[in-house]
């Protein structure tokens, strides 16, 4: 236990459910393919060894081996949730690789120097790095790209105008390296060590990230983003992200994916850990696309992460917005502690379940502070055979006096192969404590898709153009660059879904 | 003059389940033309435009329907459209979260590429959907609240009277627009519609009262009973029904 943790309340939400894949039948996937440069693997298996292998790759101190050797002997100890109805095969933790890195030992130096594999990637998935923009002088929009491929930063961009400011944004190997006492503080304070299997794990083996610190009052210039791909064929992808807003600062941070096809199952343990202090205030934005799986039951990302925010200060504020397609299993839970009193926290969700995936999400708003407010928008759409499950918890302790919770939770059937669930914890310790809760549950009326085709849409478009109205409460709270692109995730996520 | 049919309907028989509702419709509607379509509750009137339109819970088992020349009955519902049938529905359907004006270009630019054409620009459509609404009373803040959900009687119809004009279609079916209007929204709505009376158009107008054929005057009424049509008459004819009722005509076809 650290001196963070939360003094009562037992984290419940590792009691997530989440069921089987057992036949994958989704063949939509645009994104499948995969490009070809070199990497430089790890010996498959999990050992000391590898731990140490990772280690030394990344050119760690001592203390970081440590910290990951303390938590792989932990991850020895722990044993795999079994408590869900999941029927995936089981995960072979020795038959996997636990560090890819591309090989190229200098960082490109400009868009040139660039794998051109790589850009190609990127062409490919319509996510252009934003730094072409600003070769050509684009002022508007500026995102920064750190773009992590397979583990690790190849491109980072806008570096110096951020470090004007002060705002310290680079991979998390080089934050070890360079900022070690800011990572020593934080690393590890809002998602402990030994908080679940999977964060334990990841904390043995993380091979990269980002890490992003903002100066007291400084407000970000620019959108900070991160686009995650996993490339190299059974390879685990163990993603550990820590950012710090200090006082008075703010911060918008996006996270999008895909992932190219293949045969083996992913497993994705990713680790995010949010810390606004006082007067603080973070948006977190993530479009998840990641591989659902073939239609002959291949592939398919296991998606299993621990998120969490941690409002440490009085008045901070951290926002969760998150756009999830992809995967086969999803486990996630973004979650706020809120613990300076009068703090905030929100978490919107669009969760979008097709084929035969298995999505289980939802929050955690775990009120420790006074006057501590929350607000919770899930919009789950389940279609073909997939399983979607909104699972969250809304808790205050003794001393929230007036702590404050709404939340809503709407789910929508396509179809009447899928199933929907609402699984809400509510617990108040304090009777001051007001929290409300909303749910419903409607389909896509016959009514509804007739009266679009009647003005001459195809069914296709007729179910996207319903389901972004269903999601529009939580759309409008994505950066612009997430909207366009989420609009259209939504209807490539859903083709196949009717008739 | 000559009389090129806009709309034309052969012996149309239709079934929901094991009812037989339309029982053989004959019915032409030449260009520039709009004709009534009068009958009780209950006699098919509603179930013609749903089955004109392509609802699939409807089924055709003999006829034919012919739009501007070509048969429609294979076509899909959005096909139809595309290729000009419009149906004002009686009860226009909620899209929560979706803007009026949203739906507006989704449709509009669906036509389009249906047609093979260009989707329109932010421009133009701004002006066409602003043209359009002045006329009917529909303003930018209704164009902005999600469609037809919270909207009064008189802004649904509004909405649909908006989507016809600006979805212009060949073919115009209207089925019951008076229905929950009161006299002020029903004056609005029908000079909306009068407006788009044209030589390339044809409306057909369903109703159950005669006071929409006073706002909007059809150059045809049908009488429509038990699944067809059984009289045919110029428009003193909505007259004389509302006089003696559908009785009357009941009792000759079964005679």
């Amino acid at each position: 236990m650290n001196k963070y943790a939360i003094p009562t309340l037992k984290e419940e939400i590792e009691d997530a459910t989440v069921d089987a894949v057992l036949s994958l039948d989704v063949d939509k996937y645009k994104y499948g393919f995969e490009s070809h440069f070199e990497t430089d693997k790890a010996p498959k298996g999990l050992s000391e060894d590898t731990v140490r292998f990772i280690s030394a790759k990344k050119g760690e101190p001592e203390w970081m081996l440590a910290w990951r050797l303390d938590a792989y002997r932990r991850w020895l100890t722990l044993t795999e949730p079994t408590w869900a109805k999941v029927h995936y095969p089981p995960i072979d933790y020795q038959d996997m690789y636990y560090y890819a890195a591309p090989k190229s030992a200098q960082k490109p130096k400009s868009l040139d120097e660039v794998d051109p594999a790589l850009l190609e990637m990127y062409e490919k998935l319509g996510v252009p790095l934003k730094e072409r923009e600003l070769l050509a002088g684009v002022e508007q929009p500026r995102v920064a790209v750190d773009a992590v491929i397979d583990s690790v930063s190849v491109a980072t961009t806008f570096r110096a105008e951020l470090n004007k400011q002060g705002i310290i944004f680079c991979s998390i190997a080089e934050a070890i390296r360079e900022y070690p006492e800011l990572v020593r503080q934080y690393l590890g304070t809002v998602v402990p060590v030994s908080d679940n299997f999977y964060a334990t794990l990841n904390s043995a083996v993380f091979t990269d990230g980002s890490f992003c610190y903002i100066p007291k009052g400084v407000r970000c210039p620019m959108e900070l983003s991160t686009y995650f791909r996993i490339n190299e064929a059974k390879t685990g992808q163990f993603e550990r992200t820590l950012l710090i807003a200090d006082e008075g600062s703010y911060v918008s941070y996006l996270e999008g994916c895909t992932a190219p096809s293949r045969a083996e199952n992913q497993l994705h343990a990713a680790v995010v850990e949010l810390v606004a202090l006082k007067d603080a205030e973070i948006k977190y934005s993530t479009v998840q696309n990641w591989f659902p799986g073939d239609k002959d039951g291949k592939g398919g990302v296991y998606n299993f992460v621990t998120k969490r925010g941690d409002c440490r200060g009085e008045n901070s504020k951290i926002s969760w917005t998150q756009v999830e397609t992809g995967s086969a299993i999803t486990w996630k839970y973004p979650s706020c502690i809120l613990r300076g009193d009068n703090s905030r926290g929100e978490f919107y969700s669009i969760a979008i379940s097709n084929g035969y995936q298995q999505v289980d999400s939802g929050t955690k708003m775990i009120h420790l502070g006074k006057n501590t407010s929350s607000r919770i928008i899930s919009k789950g759409i389940a279609a073909g055979f997939s399983d979607n499950t909104y699972r969250g918890q809304v808790s205050a302790h003794a001393r929230a006096t007036n702590a404050r919770n709404f939340t809503q939770c709407d789910s929508l059937l396509i179809g009447d192969k899928c199933g929907a669930h609402t699984v809400p914890y509510i617990e108040s310790r304090n009777a001051s404590a007001v929290f409300e809760h909303e749910a419903t549950t409607s389909k896509i009326s016959d009514d509804q898709m007739f009266y679009c085709q009647q003005r001459g849409l195809s069914e296709e478009e007729a179910v996207a153009l319903i389901v972004n109205g269903f999601v529009r409460d939580v759309l409008q709270h994505l950066p612009m660059e997430f909207m366009v692109e989420t609009q259209k995730l939504i209807s490539i996520s859903l083709e196949g879904s009717v008739g | 003059m000559t009389t090129t049919p806009m709309l034309e309907i052969r012996n149309l028989h239709a079934r929901i389940e094991d009812r037989e509702i339309l029982k053989g419709v004959n019915l032409i509607v030449p260009k520039g033309e709009v004709h009534a379509i009068m009958g009780r509750n209950g006699s098919g009137k509603s179930t013609l435009s749903y089955v004109l339109a392509g609802r699939e819970d409807y089924e055709v088992t003999e006829g034919e329907v012919l739009l501007d020349g070509v048969n429609i009955l294979e076509m899909e519902p959005a096909e139809r459209a595309v290729a000009g049938l419009f149906l004002a529905f009686q009860y226009p359907i909620e899209i929560p979260g979706v803007a009026t004006m949203t739906f507006l270009k989704a449709a509009l630019n669906a036509q389009r590429k249906g047609r093979g054409e260009a989707e329109i620009s932010t421009p133009d459509f701004m002006r066409a959907v602003k043209t359009a609404g002045e006329k009917l009373n529909v303003d930018s803040d209704m164009l902005k609240r999600a469609l037809n959900v919270g909207f009064s009687g008189g802004e649904k119809k509004r909405a649909e009277i908006l989507q016809m004009a600006l979805l212009a279609p060949k073919m115009c079916v209207l089925d019951e627009t008076d229905s929950g209007l009161d006299i002020d929204a029903l004056k609005v709505v029908s000079e909306g519609v009068n407006a788009l009376r044209g030589p390339d158009r044809a409306m057909l107008v369903i109703t159950h009262y005669q006071r929409l054929l006073d706002h909007i005057v059809p150059d045809v009424v049908h009488v429509f009973s038990d699944g067809r049509v059984v009289e045919s008459g110029p428009k003193e004819l909505a007259l004389e029904l509302e006089a003696k009722g559908y009785a009357g005509f009941d009792g000759e076809k079964a005679a």
